[in-house]
């Protein structure tokens, strides 16, 4: 194997295969997300991305192939292990508790803070920027949020703390077209940093604005792989992967 | 269970309007006052023993069944301890009975925790998630356990008196009121601050109200939550064994089938304040204390059943329990 | 023909069909094959047991909730007979009004409880059960007045069901035609009915919607299963037929106490038959009540004889004695649970057809 093409990918799948009970659901997918760049997982409905998503945090796991972080093998750890990698998840239901506060919600995600005092102060001052709201509603429980709020809760939670890898779960899903382009932008402020993200989303318009790779995946696996910037100009490919064009 | 604000105060009302309902019916203040500080402290040992049940359930979501092993295992400590420390217990100084009695309680509290380690390995933990092996496989340890009390100490009731010092009671007027009563209700109020405060203000409270929750997220935020159940059970199975302590000592005996007994006060108690939920089983406690004692004076045959038609009555306004626990 | 009787429920193992017919033939002819008084007692207690295990099953294998308050509608049935026949004279009339009477709460009851409980969740109905059958049991040792207290019932039987009345002088193949001998037959015929009546219900389209329930839940509520309904009516004729072998129960012992039918012994009996015999299979219940009641009877000599023998260890000497029976019990239990979960019939049906075409679980 090519070593300098390796350790260009932060994270890499090989040939992973996941069953949920009876049901084969990933049917063997490669995908690479290179480093410190912003890598879109798209697809239709059912194609497997969440399945992909929650397959490398080990929430499900994968019955065949090989799952690397950093040149590291983490196929079979545990997810909690998994997220000590320094691996940030933003599942689809955004998990936010919405009993505790925005400031408890935020701790909880800084694993070395044990008081909120202890929490990194210009990076908390970096982030009420990017998500006005988390300051805003600091001491309310979370779930008194709008929906784009906890959104952006979600999102400010995986980056309280440095992370190599987020990893993200239709982050505009549900969400109004103004607070979405809030979501663009904070993303793009977030690729400025350095930090490598995989993305999923259904939304095409804000895959376009971010994604430098892309992945399209149809029936458990990907089925084209590439720079984003060339399945933009191809609206005859965006057909046919995704059955529609921007 | 929520903290800041919108604390569902509702709830908080139902102790004193029972309180309040029950005075007409007794008649006298002064037995009405007692009967209350008794119901009251027999709340407070309840919930020592009940709110390590809600807590596991909430968090771990495995119903223990066998929960009142640790309080029979409790108890019976207690009597070997403070049999053996005759003197220091029948002493009438305050300091010299506490010689015994904290050994007592530290010493039962250490048992159960470490029985409770054993009992999450080897019959908790094969069947987590399965609801119906876990309450089959709980009840069966607990006959384990009950048999091997009556193996270690024998299968008769043991006597388990107050110390000198915290026999008798204090004058009020024209009521009466056990000292050891107040020291019960002492004793819960310190353990319900404690719990309050290691939820609200420790990062590892966070994680259990979190994990209460969403296990799930809390597992991805790079927490190992599992050894955080086996911590919980652990307390949960300790405080079990205090309660057990205090349970002995405010009925004066014990035998080992009141695991049993108890367990059947304590569901009821974490049905009406809602399985997960702290205050919930302080507030069930406390009603059912209460509820045990002016019964138990106004019509002591149904003694039982009224708290089963307290818990109907709270089952119909709130089908899960008083504070439900979101998520299931 | 047979087929039909059975509810196409067949064994499926020819070694459980053989146990079966063995223990069929060995309760029938009972008092001809096993002279003496303690094998007819067993005898009967196992057709008892039969009853009462068997529609636990129903809740508990088929259904997949527990329920504490089995035991509850077992005393109930019991004392019905007891009390009506101590009350009104012991005529078929009055024990007839005693079996109405209990019947009747029994339903109501577990009405109340099913519809209560089921409605939130399954778990609540464990603790909520216990919690009545705990209170139950109280109040039964309170009202002495109706029930006799702590010491129980005492009563008579029909003339007919009578010891002393003889129907021939002569015995036949040894064995004197009496009224017990009457009694035992027609507790015979009413566990045989039961079984068969539990087959049907097993096997019709009710039973399966109850099995589609205990392994998805969810889906049966989304198909259009009002779940709680099901589970209801589940729990209530459980409950029906623990009243029956509570009823059987008092015919045979002319005595009924808060020990004798309400002790929880009995339902940590009843778990250990259900799971050892085998969840779900209804067959279960006889060979695990049949291999359950032989253990208890003779084996607690055993105990005793080893507990003597042991008596230079006092540890062990404790440990193996007579009295810690439910020690013994509760490890069998327990690690039945663990290893043995398909129960006894499970194994042999496993055992018999490699490729499972038996309930996947």
């Amino acid at each position: 194997m090519n070593k300098q093409v390796m350790s260009s990918n932060l994270l890499s799948l090989e040939g992973v295969h996941t069953h949920i009970g009876a049901y084969h659901i990933l049917h063997g997918v490669d995908l690479q997300v290179p480093r410190g760049e912003l890598t879109m997982l798209l697809g239709r409905n059912g194609a497997g991305k969440t399945t992909t998503l929650r397959t490398i945090m080990g929430l499900w796991p994968a019955s065949q192939g090989r799952i690397s972080f950093g040149g590291e093998d983490i196929t079979a750890l545990n997810t909690p292990a998994i997220a000590q990698k320094n691996i940030a998840y933003v599942p689809e239901n955004m998990g936010i508790f919405s009993d505790l506060t925005v400031k408890e919600n935020m701790l909880l995600a800084a694993r070395s803070a044990k008081h909120a005092a202890q929490m990194d102060e210009t990076r908390l001052q970096w982030i009420f920027k990017l998500f006005p709201a988390v300051e805003k509603f600091w001491n309310h429980p979370a779930g008194k949020l709008s929906g784009g709020q906890k959104q952006m809760l979600a999102v400010a939670r995986a980056i309280v703390e440095p992370r190599d890898l987020l990893i993200i779960d239709e982050p505009s899903k549900g969400l109004a077209p103004a607070i979405i382009q809030n979501m663009i932008d904070a993303f793009q402020q977030l690729k400025h940093s350095g930090v490598t993200i995989l993305l999923v989303e259904q939304n095409m318009h804000f895959a376009q604005q971010l994604g430098d790779t892309v992945a399209v995946m149809d029936n458990g696996r990907v089925v084209h792989a590439g720079r984003m910037q060339a399945l933009a100009e191809d609206k005859a490919l965006q057909q046919s992967l995704l059955g529609l064009a921007l | 269970m929520k903290l800041e604000e919108d604390i569902d105060t509702r709830p908080l009302l139902l102790v004193p309007v029972l309180a309040l309902l029950a005075w007409p019916l007794i008649g006298s203040g002064s037995t009405w006052l007692t009967l209350t500080v008794a119901g009251l402290a027999m709340g407070m040992i309840i919930f020592i023993m009940a709110s390590g049940l809600t807590l596991v359930f909430g968090l771990m979501d495995v119903l223990n069944f066998g929960h009142g092993l640790f309080i029979a295992l409790g108890a019976f400590v207690a009597t070997s301890v403070l049999g053996a420390m005759g003197d220091w217990t029948g002493s009438g100084e305050w300091w010299r009975n506490m010689v015994a009695v904290l050994p007592a309680m530290l010493i039962a509290m250490a048992v159960a925790a470490a029985v409770g380690l054993a009992f999450e390995r080897f019959i908790v933990r094969p069947v987590y998630g399965q609801h119906l092996k876990q309450i089959l496989i709980t009840m069966g340890g607990m006959i384990i356990g009950e048999e091997l009390i009556k193996v270690i100490w024998g299968p008769q009731q043991i006597a388990l008196p107050l110390p000198e010092a915290m026999r008798g009671a204090v004058l009020w007027g024209d009521a009466a009121i056990e000292k050891y009563r107040l020291l019960a209700v002492a004793v819960g109020l310190a353990v319900f601050a404690v719990q309050m405060w290691v939820l609200g203000r420790t990062k590892i409270g966070l994680l259990i109200r979190a994990g209460v929750q969403d296990r799930e997220m809390v597992e991805s935020l790079g927490y190992r939550i599992r050894r955080l159940f086996i911590g919980v059970f652990v307390a949960g199975s300790a405080l079990a064994g205090l309660g057990g302590v205090m349970w002995g000592l405010y009925q004066q005996n014990v035998v080992p089938q009141m695991g049993a007994q108890v367990n059947v006060l304590i569901f009821i108690v974490i049905i009406i304040g809602g399985l997960g939920s702290t205050g919930g089983a302080l507030i069930g406690a406390l009603l059912v204390g209460l509820m045990a004692n002016y019964t138990g004076f106004l019509a002591p045959k149904v003694a039982l059943f009224s708290n089963i038609a307290l818990m109907a009555a709270i089952l119909l306004w709130r089908p899960q329990g008083v504070y439900p626990v979101a998520n299931r | 023909m047979f087929n039909r009787l059975i509810s196409n429920d067949a064994p499926r193992s020819r070694l459980l069909a053989a146990l079966l017919l063995v223990i069929l033939l060995g309760l029938a002819l009972a008092p001809f094959l096993f002279p003496g008084v303690k094998a007819l007692s067993v005898a009967a207690k196992v057709l008892i047991f039969v009853v009462l295990v068997a529609g636990f099953d129903l809740l508990l294998g088929y259904t997949g909730i527990v329920s504490f308050a089995h035991t509850m509608f077992f005393g109930i049935g019991a004392y019905g007979i007891a009390m009506a026949s101590n009350t009104w004279g012991p005529t078929w009339g009055s024990l007839a009004a005693g079996f109405a009477l209990s019947l009747a709460l029994t339903l109501v009851l577990s009405l109340a409880i099913g519809l209560f409980s089921l409605r939130v969740r399954a778990i609540f109905f464990a603790m909520i059960t216990l919690a009545v059958a705990a209170a139950f049991q109280t109040l039964a040792s309170q009202l002495s007045d109706f029930t006799g207290g702590e010491d129980g019932l005492s009563f008579k039987l029909p003339q007919l069901l009578l010891p002393s009345t003889e129907f021939s002088d002569a015995p036949f193949l040894g064995v004197s035609l009496d009224g017990r001998l009457l009694c035992y037959y027609l507790l015979f015929v009413i566990a045989l009915a039961a079984m068969l009546s539990l087959l049907r219900i097993v096997n019709s389209p009710f039973g399966r919607v109850l099995q589609a329930i205990r392994e998805n839940e969810f889906r049966a509520e989304a198909i259009g299963y009002r779940v709680v309904v099901y589970r209801t009516l589940s729990s209530v004729l459980s409950a029906l037929y623990a009243c029956v072998a509570g009823a059987m129960l008092a015919l045979w012992l002319r005595y009924n106490g808060p020990d004798t039918s309400l002790s929880f012994e009995i339902m940590m009996d009843v778990l250990l038959i259900v799971v050892i015999g085998g969840m779900g299979t209804v067959y279960g219940a006889a060979i695990g009540a049949v291999l359950f009641l032989l253990a208890q009877s003779y084996l607690q000599d055993l105990l005793r004889l080893a507990s003597e023998a042991t008596t230079a260890v006092p540890l062990l000497s404790s440990l193996l004695s007579p009295d810690r029976w439910l020690l013994w019990l509760g490890l069998l239990f327990v690690m039945s649970v663990y290893y043995f979960p398909t129960g006894v019939v499970g194994r042999l049906r496993m055992r018999a057809a490699p490729v499972s075409s038996g309930v996947a679980r």
